[in-house]
């Protein structure tokens, strides 16, 4: 099972025997004021910067989200994916939960991108992925839908399969959909973690699709959070999470030491690599 | 304060629900009435937690034991409370808006406006602005409080206050919000009566705020 993305010249490949892919997650106002400040007066050129800053961290893939209040979507979000793709070869996340600005961004995109996200709702479902197929880009599917997030793995599993069939309905390969387990903070359930990390292993035995995961919210509401996300993302990846949306130049390196450890890095030649790289810093 | 307050305030802050539970009961037992082991034991210990956590030396989990510990003692003195021992410091109906499923932040808002003597309703979360109307009606709060945890989630907070607004509902109430992404400045510009940026400093607000209501209700 292999996902194919393209960006402007660089193609990625996303599969369970290869290194972890990272999708740079820092293109998105949530929880960054400054950005979301930029954002609704119309900037949009600091996404340049922070593409090229997140690829030279290691980023695989970026994330492009430009939701803020008060933000016309419609408007700035074939922007800045044009801007982003001016400045790196690599391929984009599509990042919206509005359909019409999805359409007008997958228009001007260029290469094979992926579309964050679809969940299992019915109205959602139907409105996303026919763009998805129609542009022949892959997608992200949320394990939830209008009951939320379901606190038993097998049903996130459930929702996760009801995504790939519709998928597949309308001519979407399997490989072109990964699911995100969704990771909710350990910090108000104990279990959370847990229930994440078995529906991981669910759906990688059951479907056998590439899997994505937001990994930083487990550790909502403790101390040293890094810590906690750098654990929590090697065991996810043990389970089958082979593309992760991440702060690359926060996790990369552990990240890389992972796939050492699972055999994906012959010869640990990309660790190696990594360490001399800042050594010579 | 008596030496037991003291000590229910200290376990509270602790966590401990056992010793919280037993030493309320000792505390009636010694002669205190509910109102006074409830102002100067559980809410006093609860205070103690918030301004705690607003300034980063507690954590999420902590809160969630404190408050389990709260609702321990609070099982003892709830049948022993009368309205008059402790009036109500006002009720607020609270709800993650529509579109999102965060509910941590609104869930501690709600355990610290309980601790702070309000009376709470709570709505869950992707509430749309009917669910929030129809409680309204229903429940006749002080205030309603909106919580967003995104960027994109927001505008449903405009969309509830301007439905407020075509029910007739407005003035009935006063409106606060807080979230991660939500700011004074977008507080403003929608309209609504307060922002709190933590949930220590919601339950100031909420006072504030309910304290204009008495006000101008004379």
């Amino acid at each position: 099972m292999e996902t194919i993305l393209k960006g402007t010249k660089e193609v990625v490949r996303i599969a369970p025997d290869r290194p972890t892919v990272l999708i740079g997650e820092r293109i998105n106002p949530t929880g960054r004021k400054r950005l979301a400040a930029e954002f609704v007066a119309g900037n949009v050129e600091i996404v340049k910067d922070e593409a090229l800053a997140q690829v030279a961290a290691g980023a695989d893939v970026i994330d492009v989200n430009v939701g803020a209040a008060g933000v016309d979507q419609m408007a700035l979000l074939p922007r800045a994916v044009e801007m982003v793709q001016e400045v790196v070869e690599v391929p984009l996340s599509i990042d919206t939960p509005d359909p019409a600005a999805l359409a007008a961004a997958l228009k001007v995109y260029q290469g094979k991108p992926l579309v964050n996200s679809v969940n299992g709702e019915e109205k959602n479902l139907s409105r996303v992925l026919p763009l998805v197929a129609e542009h022949g880009a892959a997608v992200i599917g949320l394990c939830m839908d209008d009951e939320g997030i379901p606190d038993d793995p097998h049903r996130r599993l459930e929702i996760a399969l009801k995504i790939v069939e519709r998928a597949e309905a309308l001519g979407i390969p399997r490989e072109d959909v990964l699911i995100d387990c969704l990771a909710l903070t350990v910090g108000a359930d104990s279990k959370a973690a847990l229930v994440t990390l078995e529906a991981i292993r669910l759906v990688r035995a059951e479907l056998g699709v590439n899997m994505t995961l937001g990994a930083s919210n487990v550790s909502f509401g403790l101390p040293d959070r890094e810590v906690l996300n750098r654990a929590f993302l090697a065991m996810a990846i043990w389970e089958g999470v082979n593309a992760p949306i991440v702060n690359a130049a926060r996790v990369r390196q552990t990240v890389l030491a992972v796939d050492v450890l699972l055999g994906r890095d012959e010869f640990a030649t990309r660790y190696i690599k990594h360490y001399r790289k800042r050594q010579n810093k | 304060m008596s030496d037991i307050l003291k000590q229910i305030a200290e376990k509270l802050y602790d966590g401990e629900d056992d010793a919280v539970a037993e030493l309320t009961q000792r505390a009636l037992d010694e002669g205190l009435t509910p109102a006074e082991v409830l102002n100067g034991g559980l809410l006093a210990g609860m205070d103690r937690v918030g301004v705690d956590f607003r300034d980063g030396e507690l954590f999420v989990p902590e809160v969630l034991i404190a408050a389990r510990a709260m609702h321990a003692g609070m099982a003892i003195l709830r049948p022993l409370l009368t309205e008059s021992d402790v009036p109500s410091a006002g009720k607020v109906v609270i709800g993650t808006v529509e579109g999102d499923l965060h509910d941590i932040g609104k869930n501690l808002v709600g355990m610290m406006l309980e601790g702070g003597g309000f009376e709470i309703v709570d709505l869950g979360t992707d509430v749309p602005p009917d669910r929030f109307i129809e409680a309204i009606k229903m429940e006749h709060p002080n205030l309603i409080g909106m919580s967003a945890l995104l960027t994109t989630t927001m505008p449903s907070m405009k969309r509830t206050i301007d439905a407020l607004m075509e029910a007739g509902l407005r003035d009935t109430v006063r409106v606060m919000v807080g979230g991660a992404p939500v700011t004074q400045t977008f507080a403003d510009e929608i309209g609504a009566d307060g922002y709190a940026p933590d949930a220590a400093s919601a339950v100031e607000l909420a006072r504030s705020l309910a304290g204009q209501i008495n006000k101008s209700d004379g």
